[in-house]
């Protein structure tokens, strides 16, 4: 009987074998054909497909978007909703940085913009959000980077309201029809994982390169989360409150405009917060299509290594992204508030009126003096030199340079580069059955035949090496995330304060664009494979870390003085109590880092790697639709392979220990 | 009270939730008990129920929490559809209306007050109080001023500009009943009105909701899980077990006769001199003389003379007109507590 279970054959009649067995025959099987590939005894068409197997994937997509495209005439449709929308953009650039078109009265002076920015700071958050805004256009105008960060802006003007209409109505349509919201879901999970270079060449060819095809890719991208956010927020409304809509006589419209919208409006809200922030950092992204504005600006001084104007830039993003960040975040929270009686008119609108006030106040200003108008190159503080040699001189200190050097030649000849060989070393069909494994083990059978379809449309894409390369990138910079994130985490859920500390400075953290993750990077590491992974792992931390706090800080106080009662020293409380009840919401960070992770790489592309990324980004330059999303695709079907499987043991995990979800 | 027929009529009401509720209880053999309908992987909130409310009446239900009181209220109200019998509204079957009239029976005859209030958290006190009439369609001038003076009836006076948030929860479920009173409803459901509130001001709500029926005589269904307040306010109490109604009766026939075995130990703590009136302890047959009691006196009130007297026979009276005896030793057992 033993020795029938022990046999690998997974014919054998021994009835059920647990997922766990299963999972250990399936490395078994993996293991094994690795081995046959070491000993040179494994056929070639086993190690990896060969190249007449793969089906013409990428062709048959060309045909498919060429039918779609010219057949159908969706191209002639797009570039109608060109016309329209290049109209809307050319406004706003007229208004943001003068672009000369209709209406042909901007630039608005930066002092005016600035100043409104102050008011609507005060309104939102008091004295600390007016000096936020103030110094962040303040600074954005000064460094001379007004217009750039304009030509951003009057995209993200479109862009944002543009996704939030569409994103609130397809919430809307989710809640309500419960079949629309089974066909979505899939459709939203895809695309939350799709790299945004997948974005980006479709909006190119379907609507003109430059801010049209930017903003619209950065539309598609903003809309998912707020598509999540209205559903969520309309199913949480609280049933007494639509019941007594319902009994005030309400017309199904009025209890939607009424009841149901206002009810759910910090939901909304945050969605909005969300869309203004994946906005933000789209915008900058589209430098890769020609979008001009910050990030255009950013990618080619970092291709020139000009790293003191690169930092500049930087920051400028930065700030912009904690300001647009924080002031979002304060509308969700901010409470009406009743004024007295009989206050008068004036007073009950007097923050409109001052932001009128000042707003014309500074365009008069303006006529007369021209530094309050626009600040030119000439006039700006920038220390774009300064910075850079500074940088440069840093970099140049013998021990910095010495750790530098050391962590870039111990990591890749001692860890990376084996390790990446390794992985490339691993047949095909070892390498779907390890990951097959892994979700079988973890999640069950489902996420299991998920991990295994998956994979293996990844191999049957033939860009199976690219993907390896792809993974062991994301594997690795997680891998050494977690080794400085956790830690980190730990130590900082020991005390109140220093959570609080940190927690503060990864939710900072999360709002920055991700493309700023690059600039340390190039800093410290110059174009390097290492910057790569640099990037990817400060970018990754930030979740692990921050989910590793919550984790710990939420188990609750009843088991940690029984542990304390049971005479547990610090460090059995953790290894026993602690760890075991985070380790489901540590789990939730750990997939956000993959995540992350998977985003960022394709991003590195631009430091130059030799994974999906950079194909995707050659495939920018053309019109090689088909061949984009078989790439594309490859990257989310990887992803949601790890999203599948983690999230499912998570929250399977979360139930076993009784902590809801 | 302007006619004798009920103001809601229901017969037979089932409601039933699970899969496929009305093909269900087509199938269900009768008497079926809750738990039977349980396995069967059906909920029965509502148990055939047959119940009237009569106008100007105050109705109280209650029961445990589970026991499908806020549902049958709900079913009255159509805010669920029901799976079985039918709910009369003046005499209209609520069952057939189309959504418009539906929508018109609520917006000019029925008010509902809830348990955590169900305001819009974004409108003030007014705006809140006002939107039934805004629903309906009333211009601003009017509605305002209806609101303010429903407003000042709950005695929220110089609050009109607060946001529901700024109040206390009895201010609040004040605002929710100023916003039920608004249309003038003729049938007024409260679920649990005064259950989220803290014991002192419950009291203080209920005077005040006793006050303000005393002046609109409006026709009531009030749900409580709380019998001293089903005591307090009600002319009949119906008692739910398991979507079913075990007993519908005036207060001091429940606690002297209750039906079921259930409704016997609901009963079982109250102080029943505090209930009992001296109309419900008449018995016929029995006659007496001397100064004569109010029907509507509890034998807690009579307790002073029950003692001291040494009549056998109290002759009963009601708006001065004799109407009966009561037994003198009935009212003393009842005070002492032995039965």
């Amino acid at each position: 009987m033993a020795d029938a279970t022990m046999a690998p054959a997974p014919a054998s009649g021994s009835g059920e074998v647990s997922p766990q067995r299963f999972a250990l025959i399936l490395v078994g099987i993996g293991a094994a054909l690795t081995v046959f590939q070491y000993l040179g005894l494994l056929p070639a068409a086993l190690h990896r497909l060969p190249e007449s197997m793969i089906p013409p994937f990428a062709p048959m997509l060309d045909v498919a978007f060429n039918f779609v495209k010219d057949d159908l005439g969706l191209l002639t449709f797009t570039r109608w909703l060109t016309g329209g929308l290049e109209a809307v953009l050319d406004a706003t650039a007229n208004l943001l940085f003068g672009k000369r078109r209709w209406p042909n009265i901007g630039p608005i002076p930066w002092t005016a913009i600035a100043g409104v920015a102050t008011v609507i700071g005060y309104y939102l958050g008091g004295w600390r959000m007016a000096l936020l805004a103030a110094f962040t256009f303040t600074w954005t105008a000064l460094v001379g980077q007004w217009k750039i960060a304009m030509e951003t802006m009057s995209v993200l003007v479109v862009a944002a309201p543009l996704a939030f209409i569409i994103g609130l109505s397809l919430g809307i349509l989710a809640w309500k029809s419960r079949a629309f919201n089974a066909a979505i879901k899939p459709v939203l999970s895809v695309l939350q994982t799709l790299p945004f270079f997948t974005y980006l060449l479709p909006a190119v060819i379907f609507f003109k390169v430059g801010p049209t095809a930017g903003a619209v890719a950065t539309t598609i991208y903003a809309i998912p989360p707020m598509i999540l956010m209205t559903t969520l927020g309309l199913q949480k409304v609280s049933p007494e409150v639509v019941e007594a809509g319902k009994m005030s006589g309400c017309t199904k419209f009025q209890l939607l405009r009424n009841v149901y919208l206002p009810a759910a409006r910090t939901e909304i809200l945050v969605g909005v917060n969300q869309v203004i922030m994946l906005c933000l950092a789209m915008v900058v992204l589209t430098a890769f299509i020609g979008m001009p504005g910050l990030g255009a600006k950013l990618l080619a001084m970092m291709g020139s290594f000009k790293l003191g104007r690169s930092f500049e830039i930087g920051v400028t993003i930065v700030l912009l992204a904690v300001t647009l960040d924080r002031m979002s975040k304060a509308w969700v929270v901010m409470q009406p508030r009743h004024f007295e009686r009989g206050t008068p008119w004036w007073k009950r609108h007097i923050i409109l009126l001052t932001a009128i006030g000042v707003f014309v106040f500074f365009c008069i200003v303006a006529q007369f003096i021209d530094v309050a108008n626009t600040i030119g190159r000439r006039q700006s503080l920038s220390m774009g030199k300064e910075i850079d040699t500074a940088i440069k001189a840093f970099l140049s200190i013998d021990v910095v340079k010495a750790t530098t050097g050391f962590l870039r030649a111990f990591l890749n000849v001692q860890v990376l580069i084996p390790f990446r060989n390794f992985m490339l070393s691993i047949p095909t069909p070892a390498l779907i059955l390890f990951v097959t494994a892994f979700a079988l083990s973890l999640a069950g059978k489902r996420q299991a035949v998920y991990a295994a379809l998956f994979f293996s449309l990844v191999a049957l894409s033939g860009w199976w090496d690219r993907s390896v390369i792809t993974l062991y990138s994301v594997i690795s910079a997680v891998a050494l995330a977690m080794l400085i994130g956790l830690p980190l985490g730990i130590i900082a859920a020991r005390s109140e304060k220093w959570s609080h500390r940190v927690l503060l400075a990864c939710d900072t953290a999360q709002t920055f664009p991700s493309f700023v993750y690059l600039i340390p990077a190039i800093m410290l590491f110059g174009i390097t494979d290492i910057a790569v992974i640099f990037s990817i792992l400060i970018f990754a931390m930030v979740p692990l870390t921050r989910y590793t706090i919550e984790g710990l800080r939420a188990v609750p106080a009843e088991m940690t003085e029984a542990a304390d009662m049971a005479g547990a020293s610090r460090w059995q409380k953790l290894v026993n109590v602690q760890l075991p009840l985070a380790l489901p919401t540590m789990a939730v960070g750990f997939n956000q880092a993959i995540m992350f992770a998977f985003f960022m790489v394709i991003i590195a592309a631009f430091i130059g790697t030799q994974d999906l990324g950079q194909e995707l980004q050659r495939t920018l330059a053309g019109t090689d639709l088909g061949k984009n999303f078989v790439l594309g695709i490859c990257v989310s079907l990887m992803a949601l392979t790890f999203d599948l499987t983690i999230l499912k043991w998570s929250s399977d995990r979360k139930r076993k220990l009784g902590l809801g979800d | 009270m302007t006619s004798d027929a009920p103001v809601i009529a229901a017969r037979n009401v089932w409601k039933l939730f699970g899969a496929d509720p009305k093909k269900y209880l087509r199938k269900m053999p009768s008497g079926h008990s809750y738990d039977a309908i349980q396995a069967d992987g059906y909920i029965a909130g509502v148990k055939d129920v047959s119940i009237d409310v009569a106008r100007g009446e105050m109705l109280v239900i209650m029961g445990l929490s589970g026991s499908g009181k806020s549902t049958l209220v709900r079913c009255f109200s159509r805010l669920h559809d029901i799976t079985g019998g039918t709910i009369e509204v003046d005499g209209q079957d609520i069952g057939k209306l189309r959504e418009r009239d539906l929508i018109d029976l609520r917006r000019n005859k029925m008010g509902m007050v809830f348990q955590s209030f169900g305001l819009l958290p974004h409108r003030t006190v007014l705006e809140n109080v006002a939107f039934p009439l805004e629903m309906r369609g009333q211009d601003k001038h009017t509605r305002r001023e209806r609101a303010l003076e429903v407003v000042r009836l709950v005695g929220l006076e110089g609050r009109e500009d607060y946001f529901p948030r700024e109040l206390s929860g009895g201010q609040q479920q004040r605002v929710g009943i100023a916003r039920s009173l608004a249309i003038e409803p003729d049938i007024w459901f409260l679920d649990e009105p005064f259950s989220a509130l803290d014991p002192l001001i419950r009291r203080e709500m209920q005077d005040e909701f006793l006050r303000l029926q005393a002046m609109l005589g409006k026709s009531i269904v009030f749900i409580t899980h709380d019998f001293d307040e089903a005591l307090r306010l009600a002319d009949r109490i119906a008692i739910m077990k398991d979507g079913a109604v075990e007993q519908c009766d005036t207060p001091d026939r429940i606690v002297l006769n209750p039906a079921t075995e259930y409704v016997r130990k609901f009963t079982e703590d109250i102080d029943k001199a505090r209930v009992v009136r001296a109309g419900g302890l008449i018995r016929d047959g029995l006659a007496g003389d001397g100064t004569p009691v109010e029907a509507t006196a509890t034998v807690r009130d009579m307790a002073r003379m029950l003692v001291s007297d040494t009549r056998e026979t109290i002759p009963v009276t009601r708006d001065g007109a004799m109407i009966g005896a009561l037994s003198r030793n009935d009212a003393l057992s009842i005070l002492v507590g032995t039965d």
